[in-house]
């Protein structure tokens, strides 16, 4: 019996000098800011105050950071690509094989959409959420540190794919036959799964607590039409992803099946039915869109009418809006796979649900449009990357409605022109939003503002290269080029591809500019340094704390009497000028107690799922086992809470002089 | 109607850079309506899309926090009318694009015969890993990764997949199918202009799938039979066994021909029986629809 079950010293690609190279310098970054850690004895503030941290605006900025050191591995696959299709033309190979670039696109869609996109959304709704609702932290704050270290450990798993074994060759869909044991004997698409079902759980989780927090822990008088949009959104995400995430969780489990113990639901043979795969993933993956383009425009929302002076308009036309997008986006899937062979009734169905989407959308931007009307607009970088959303969204919206009807699906599906589309809508739409939420929360989270002008260079260069990037990529797509394409042999394809990589370069030098703009602006903190609270001028209840927020929040939880709490009370505040304010008596306020449950379960996760992946069956269940007593610990631990006394809270509220300090 | 205008200029851009061989060169009478079609719906779109982009720019501009002129409306956070156009816009688009997707669906759907007082060609596609397979069940002779078809004659394609789903597309004749194992679908295409014309595979497949593209030659009906009379005399036989030879995983493989082909051939691929990768129960059972329209 093999004690290692697969794995071998020929998992380690020692021939492949780009995989060891790549795998090499992740190492040795990974050790070496391990090393400057610990010998500037940073290691148990580290483990103290962040790795243990159930506080929602640390989780929050642990799941950005996360996210965005994974778009960075992201990014230099889509680098990889484009160089490769730039010169892999006629008869040329390019630098790729085939068994390494089709790990490279598998990989850059699973991590984008899994490990980039959905930690940055889910990491501003943890920071955001609590505090706009004018509460101290999520409905189960152990749960939520839980789920972001599940979240890490799928991250994890999929990095060590790079080194360790290979990742799914299969795209990132993973569609059987292809991702079955027939097709795909090797390791990368139990990676694939792995890495999916831990984070899957995790998310999950998320969902069950935001929706929990949002539906039951609001601030006194906050009713659901007080409520800022970005909440609603969140609270329509959320809701989608109770939905929808165990129907990708319970369809990689039935894939699971068919891999380790020669089941048959999508095999070729024995009744396996390889489209129900197909259905399933996309019943989940057509509302996932929704899930990270929904906070997404909970953002602009906010930043539209910060910026502009004024109320959103059209509140409840949003709210309306958000709702029924949430419903609606899951009932559209089968339009990704129109090309299946369906009737003409069931596509015709499908194309016109999907394009009733568009209305719902359509309003929002026109709503985005009337809030800007009559305001003060502050071309501030959230407002750049709102507008230049907006703009180029409607387009990417064109190209989706015209891909929802099935005839011209059938033209351009699995081509380039599908690829332009959904980073048509997934750039703009989710990113933008993102970059605009960074922008403008930054200052509550750290305390100092981040510098404006390195934030234009890099919204600049996003703007640009993503046009020159993803434009091109249409007109091939209309030439016949299909996606996936390792090398290719019409060479009139090959300028737009060429153009495509210059693109690349250009959001490159964007990623270098956010770089830079974070590092000056550390540099910098002391002039950007925001000492009000407010730095915006807002309008919701996170601006009416200190930046950074305390543990707590707010000392007083604030009593909402109508919509935008903060501009109400900031108006009132102007009107009884002069009159102290009346003093307030401080109590005791107690705050859950940091727990390691979440980063030591986390360790098991990772453990049981490389055993899984590799087929150690003694491990993973000892993984199982220390993730069993790791909850086991918790459940009797002994103390809850932490309390902080009134006296804390009062000299604090001194010390940053809020209003009705005594 | 000046959105419109803007609209042809700027499809007609793209149009030309996309002339040689791509959806908007369209050989045949399927491509040659899909592309009409995208024109159009693109149109109706962009008629909406053109004045909201200018009007957000505008906007933005001109309520810009420096321009003393502007009218600064702090409360301005509803007006019913708005609202009731800010709905009625996006919804009147839908209506009219949804109208021309509901009607193409028909018109266009793949299993949809031709029209047309030719009698069709019926051509049986095999994906396999990588290559592709025509059966021309009624001439009896089989191609791999090229495909000969009389011009003017509407095709009749059944397809199945040996095992990886693979999608058959050829943009010139218009539209694509999805080709999956145990299952078959149809498409009905015809090419009104002689020539060759790309085809490939549209669904990644795995390792080969780079060079899964094949050619589609065009030719008068006369020459059509002629090339089925000499293909006749040339190249090996198609049974199970050289079937099975060929389901072989290869790749980049070079067009040939079968002289013969077993009559049951593709049956047999369709139930399993005929490829050393499948066994077992016949795949048929499952209920999808792709399926369940085969057996109609």
């Amino acid at each position: 019996m093999n004690l290692l079950g697969k794995l071998t010293w020929s998992a380690i690609p020692f021939d492949q000098p780009i995989i060891m190279g790549a795998s090499g310098g992740m190492i040795l970054g990974i050790a070496s800011v391990v090393g400057w850690v610990a010998l500037k004895g940073y290691v148990p503030y580290l483990w103290r105050e962040w790795l243990t941290s159930v506080d929602h605006k640390r989780i929050g900025v642990m799941y950005i950071v996360l996210a965005l050191l994974m778009l960075l591995r992201g990014f230099s696959d889509a680098v990889m690509m484009r160089a490769q299709q730039a010169v892999a033309a006629g008869g040329a190979q390019g630098y790729l094989p085939p068994e390494h670039f089709d790990q490279i696109f598998s990989a850059h869609g699973t991590i984008m959409i899994f490990f980039v996109a959905m930690p940055l959304v889910i990491g501003l709704m943890n920071f955001v959420v609590p505090l706009q609702l004018g509460i101290r932290d999520v409905a189960f704050p152990t749960l939520n540190s839980i789920s972001l270290w599940l979240t890490a450990s799928g991250i994890l798993l999929i990095n060590i794919s790079l080194f360790v074994g290979e990742f799914a060759r299969t795209g990132w869909v993973a569609y059987p036959p292809l991702s079955g044991l027939q097709f795909s004997p090797g390791v990368g698409v139990d990676y694939y799964l792995w890495s999916l079902q831990i984070s899957g759980v995790g998310t999950l989780l998320t969902g069950i607590n935001f929706v929990t927090t949002i539906l039951k822990t609001r601030a006194p008088g906050m009713g659901y039409m007080r409520m800022p949009v970005f909440c609603w959104t969140a609270l329509a995400s959320n809701l989608m992803i109770i939905a929808v995430f165990p129907i990708l969780t319970a369809t990689f489990a039935m894939l699971l099946l068919d891999r380790y113990l020669g089941f048959h639901f999508f095999t070729v043979d024995a009744g396996g039915n390889a489209m129900m795969y197909v259905n399933l993933f996309w019943m989940w993956g057509h509302p996932e869109v929704y899930i990270l383009v929904l906070p997404a425009f909970g953002v602009f929302s906010e930043v539209s009418a910060t910026f502009s002076g004024k109320p959103l308009f059209g509140y409840r036309s949003m709210v309306a809006a958000t709702m029924v997008i949430c419903v609606l986006s899951c009932m559209v899937w089968l339009h990704h796979f129109f090309t299946m062979g369906a009737s003409a009734n069931v596509n015709a169905v499908f194309g016109i649900a999907s394009m009733i989407i568009g209305v719902p959308t359509g309003v929002k931007i026109f709503n985005w449009l009337f809030t800007m009307y009559g305001g003060r607009l502050r071309f501030t970088v959230p407002v750049l990357w709102t507008i230049g959303f907006m703009v180029t969204f409607v387009l990417g919206g064109l190209t989706g409605v015209l891909l929802a009807v099935p005839p011209v699906d059938w033209q351009v599906h699995n081509s380039l022109f599908l690829v332009a589309h959904f980073h048509h809508v997934i750039i703009p739409g989710v990113i933008f939003g993102v970059f605009a939420g960074y922008m403008y929360w930054f200052p509550k989270a750290f305390g100092f503002k981040l510098d404006e002008s390195w934030g234009r260079r890099a919204f600049w260069c996003w703007f640009i290269g993503f046009h020159l990037a993803f434009m091109p990529l249409y007109v091939v797509g209309l030439m016949g080029m299909t996606r996936r394409l390792q090398h290719y042999d019409v060479v009139s394809w090959q300028p737009w591809l060429i153009a495509a990589a210059a693109g690349t370069a250009i959001i490159f030098a964007g990623v270098v500019c956010q770089i830079v703009q974070f590092v000056v602006s550390i540099r910098h903190r002391e002039e950007l340094r925001d000492v009000t609270g407010d730095p915006w001028n807002g309008r919701t209840l996170e601006w009416s704390t200190t930046s950074p927020p305390p543990a707590w929040n707010f000392a007083f939880l604030p009593h909402v009497t109508g919509r935008d709490a903060y501009w109400s009370k900031k108006a009132l505040a102007r009107v009884t000028q002069g009159q102290p304010p009346e003093a307030r008596e401080y109590k005791p306020i107690e705050v859950p107690k940091n727990t390691p449950t979440g980063f030591v379960n986390a360790f098991f996760a990772v453990v049981t799922g490389f055993a899984l992946i590799w087929h150690i069956w003694w491990m993973a269940a000892l993984g199982l086992v220390g993730a069993f007593v790791t909850f086991l610990a918790f459940a009797f631990r002994e103390r809850e809470e932490d309390e902080i006394s009134a006296e804390t809270l009062a000299q604090f509220d001194r010390a940053h002089a809020v209003e009705g300090a005594p | 109607m000046r959105p419109l205008a803007l609209a042809v200029v700027l499809i007609g851009t793209v149009a030309l850079g996309g002339c040689s061989g791509g959806v908007f060169d369209p050989k045949g009478p399927i491509a040659d309506a899909e592309r009409l079609l995208m024109l159009n719906a693109t149109g109706i779109m962009l008629a909406i899309v053109i004045p909201t982009i200018l009007a957000t720019l505008g906007t933005a501009y001109w309520f810009r926090s420096s321009n003393t002129r502007a009218n600064y409306l702090p409360d301005f956070d509803y007006s019913g009318r708005l609202e009731l156009l800010v709905w009625s816009i996006p919804i009147m688009t839908v209506i009219l694009v949804g109208g021309v997707a509901w009607v193409s669906a028909y018109d266009l759907d793949p299993p949809k015969a031709i029209a047309s007082t030719v009698k069709p060609v019926r051509i049986q596609v095999v994906s396999l890993n990588w290559k592709w397979l025509f059966i021309y069940p009624e001439e009896q002779i089989a191609t791999v990764n090229q495909l000969t078809v009389p011009v003017g004659t509407p095709i009749n394609f059944e397809l199945t997949s040996s095992g990886v789903m693979n999608s058959f597309f050829v943009p010139q004749l218009g539209g694509q199918i999805y080709t999956m194992a145990g299952m078959v679908t149809r498409i009905n295409l015809q090419a009104d202009q002689t020539g060759r014309f790309r085809g490939m595979s549209a669904n990644y497949s795995g390792a080969g799938f780079s060079d899964m593209y094949f050619t589609v030659n065009a030719v008068p009906t006369e020459e059509f039979s002629r090339w089925v009379a000499a293909t006749r005399t040339t190249g090996p036989v198609l049974d199970a066994q050289s079937y099975a030879d060929l389901a072989k995983p290869s790749q980049a493989v070079a067009p040939f021909s079968y002289r013969i082909v077993a009559p049951d051939l593709f049956s047999g691929i369709l139930s399993g029986s005929s490829t050393a990768m499948q066994a077992g129960d016949d795949p048929r059972c499952v209920g999808s629809l792709a399926s369940q329209r085969a057996e109609k």
